[in-house]
């Protein structure tokens, strides 16, 4: 190791480096690796046809979450296409020796839920999955990341892909979030300052005060979301939060493997002086609610601000009015007081405990708005678990609203939570492109709070107006 | 997966200047219920290509006969979103092998590269070159040129180097991926994993 001062992202990619190849990637060493019913089965596949073994199937872990129903799980899954992958991850995992939480598990749940919620995710360890939201794990201090099948593939039969070493963002906010501002809030803002490509090329370590003093839940939204800025992935440095939040969890190590590991994770910061590619730094008492208008996550603004005039905008004017046009709105809208017909909480990007206590805390006492068709499902079954625990589902069903089962759900529409052609949806998710909840569907991504708000007024409102 | 060796490209080119074209769009979550890799190109571009009666969009480029070949040509930002192979698995299933852009998303770069497909990253100028040399004439050539790094518009001669590290190049050109080097690494891979506290 270099004496010289170092990024974490340093620290943590170069101590996995196992060979570098002269103009070309580094051959990068993986601790963790999550496996999913749709990614997976081509992989297996490749590993027979070439005759290769898993190499280290304790290190692999598998769960099923895109493709399942959340209602009736415990019935047959009715598309036949869908019940063959998760047969096929089941048959996969079985042969090869992976852990597997299928459904009706009750340890099942989206990947980037379960993982940190069982102490399957420690600082300091690389991470992959065939998804690009396994960025959310970097708010532990890992590099994490979304690979594709043929990288699920070399995983399972070297537990290494070969990656070229990405550039180094550094992005600051500093400052006290006003009332109503989530961690949601936060990224939808950071996005939208750079783009939905703004930091592609880069591995982003989220650091200041208001990281500091956010909780593991909206660490992992604002790193979730890194990959929406076009990063490889976001992280943040563990301090006593996120030991705290994983000592006890069920994987977690204990007793004198957990003193070794804790004296570890504490070198994991970024030393004084190290030096970044690029800095940002931003102020969060300029961060309103935020919500989306177009059909990339960096089309968002504050909730009481008007839609930007494609000049002020950027990029090119005819891709900006195809996304207008595809959303139905027009330059200058206002957002406030558009119609909402569906509201969608969950996902991966905020489907923990601490989104459904936020979406209660406005839903209380209130209403559902005749109109709106909200879908609310939990990230997994131990979350379920804590709105049961926590009273929330009795304040949800006072309010007129009914809790799902845990998976992916409308986050990308694969199963049969689909938003109809041409309706409004305001989403917990992190994706709001055409077609993403589902033919035609017009997502606006925006926090729980907000979320909630629209679930109860049937427009868009902003939440400090009922906080 | 094996695929066919890439080192000279000469084809006419498909325009499709549209800015953050995602995998969402290239092939949505609905069609990745296959557990094989078969049929992606069916799908590709599915919602822009098709009505929802399944009857084609006249005035969508691939429906446009005078548009053809072996190369795509997309705007910014081309591949943003998830990291489903399945969007390169379908475009190099519908026939295409190069994507060319200003620029790409990391994911789908990587995954074009471990399928076969190369992606060809230009100049916003040079960018604009090929589009207005298509514009002006469908069935307008292109050359790619691996060896060299050379993307050129036959037609004027114009010509732009670009980049590729040599690992992959030579990848590409050989039809190797990097399974084939991994294993011959294995036991490297053994005793870091030795000295690996997880």
């Amino acid at each position: 190791m270099s004496s010289s001062p170092a990024t974490l992202f340093d620290k943590v990619w170069d101590s996995h480096v196992v060979r570098k190849i002269a103009d070309g990637p580094d051959v990068l060493f993986i601790d963790r690796h999550f496996i999913h019913e749709v990614t997976s089965p081509v992989a297996f596949l490749g590993l027979e046809t070439r005759g290769l073994k898993v190499m280290f199937p304790q290190k692999t872990f598998a769960t099923a979450d895109h493709n399942t129903p959340t209602i009736n799980q415990h019935l047959p899954v009715q598309d036949p296409l869908s019940a063959n992958q998760l047969r096929a991850l089941e048959q996969n995992a079985g042969k090869y020796g992976i852990s597997h939480w299928g459904l009706g598990n009750p340890k099942n749940g989206i990947v980037h839920v379960v993982g940190p919620e069982n102490g399957i995710t420690l600082p300091g360890m690389t991470i992959v999955c065939g998804d690009s939201h396994t960025s959310t794990h970097g708010a532990f201090g890992c590099i994490a990341f979304g690979i594709g099948t043929s990288e699920v593939e070399m995983v399972l039969s070297s537990q290494c892909i070969m990656q070229p070493k990405p550039k180094k963002m550094l992005i600051r906010v500093d400052g006290k979030l006003g009332k109503g501002v989530t961690p949601k809030d936060v990224v939808l803002y950071i996005i939208s300052r750079l783009t939905a490509a703004g930091a592609t090329g880069y591995f982003v370590e989220f650091a200041g005060e208001v990281f500091e003093n956010m909780s593991m839940e909206g660490r992992m939204t604002v790193c979730n979301m890194s990959i929406e800025m076009g990063a490889r992935g976001g992280m943040i440095a563990p301090d006593e939060t996120t030991f705290n939040y994983i000592k006890g969890k069920d994987k977690a190590p204990t007793g004198a493997a957990w003193d070794k590991a804790l004296a570890y994770w504490k070198t994991l910061k970024t030393d004084a002086g190290a030096k970044f590619d690029v800095e940002n730094h931003y102020n969060a008492a300029e961060i309103e609610p935020m919500i989306t208008y177009g059909t990339n996550p960096g089309m968002g603004i504050g909730i009481t601000k008007h839609i930007p005039l494609a000049q002020q905008a950027g990029g090119s004017k005819a891709t900006y009015e195809k996304a207008l046009d595809y959303m139905g709105f027009h330059e200058d809208d206002a957002m406030l007081g558009k119609k909402v017909d569906y509201v969608f909480i969950g996902s991966c990007t905020n489907g923990r405990i601490e989104d459904f206590r936020a979406f209660a805390s406005i839903v209380k006492d209130r209403k559902k708005a005749d109109h709106v068709t909200a879908w609310i499902v939990p990230g997994s079954h131990i979350v379920e678990q804590q709105i049961k625990d926590e009273g929330i589902l009795d304040i949800l069903t006072a309010a007129g609203f009914q809790l799902r089962q845990p998976g992916c759900s409308a986050c990308l529409a694969m199963n049969d939570d689909k938003i109809p052609a041409g309706k409004y949806a305001v989403s917990t998710s992190n994706r709001n492109f055409e077609g993403r909840q589902g033919p035609g569907a017009r997502t606006l991504l925006a926090s729980p709070l907000v979320a909630a708000a629209a679930a109860v007024t049937g427009v868009i409102t902003d939440p400090r107006e009922l906080l | 997966m094996a695929y066919d060796k890439f080192t000279v490209l000469k084809s006419s080119a498909v325009p499709m200047p549209i800015e953050n074209v995602d995998t969402d769009q290239i092939i949505p979550a609905r069609f990745l219920k296959a557990t094989e890799r078969k049929g992606f190109g069916d799908n590709l571009f599915r919602d822009w290509r098709y009505n929802s009666d399944n009857t084609p969009k006249k005035d969508f480029v691939l429906n446009n006969p005078i548009y053809s070949g072996e190369i795509l040509v997309g705007g910014k930002n081309f591949g943003s979103g998830s990291s489903r192979e399945h969007a390169a698995w379908a475009i190099y299933d519908y026939g295409f092998r190069c994507v060319v852009s200003s620029f790409f998303a990391d994911i789908f770069k990587n995954n074009s590269l471990n399928i076969g497909i190369l992606p060809v990253q230009v100049s916003p100028a040079f960018l604009d070159k090929i589009f207005r040399a298509i514009e002006s004439d469908p069935k307008t050539e292109l050359e790619v040129n691996l060896p060299d790094q050379t993307i050129t518009i036959l037609a004027t001669g114009e010509s732009e180097k670009f980049e590729i590290n040599s690992y992959k190049k030579h990848n590409l050109m050989n039809g190797y991926d990097d399974i084939d080097y991994l294993q011959a690494m294995k036991e490297d891979i053994r005793v870091y994993a030795e000295k690996s506290i997880y």
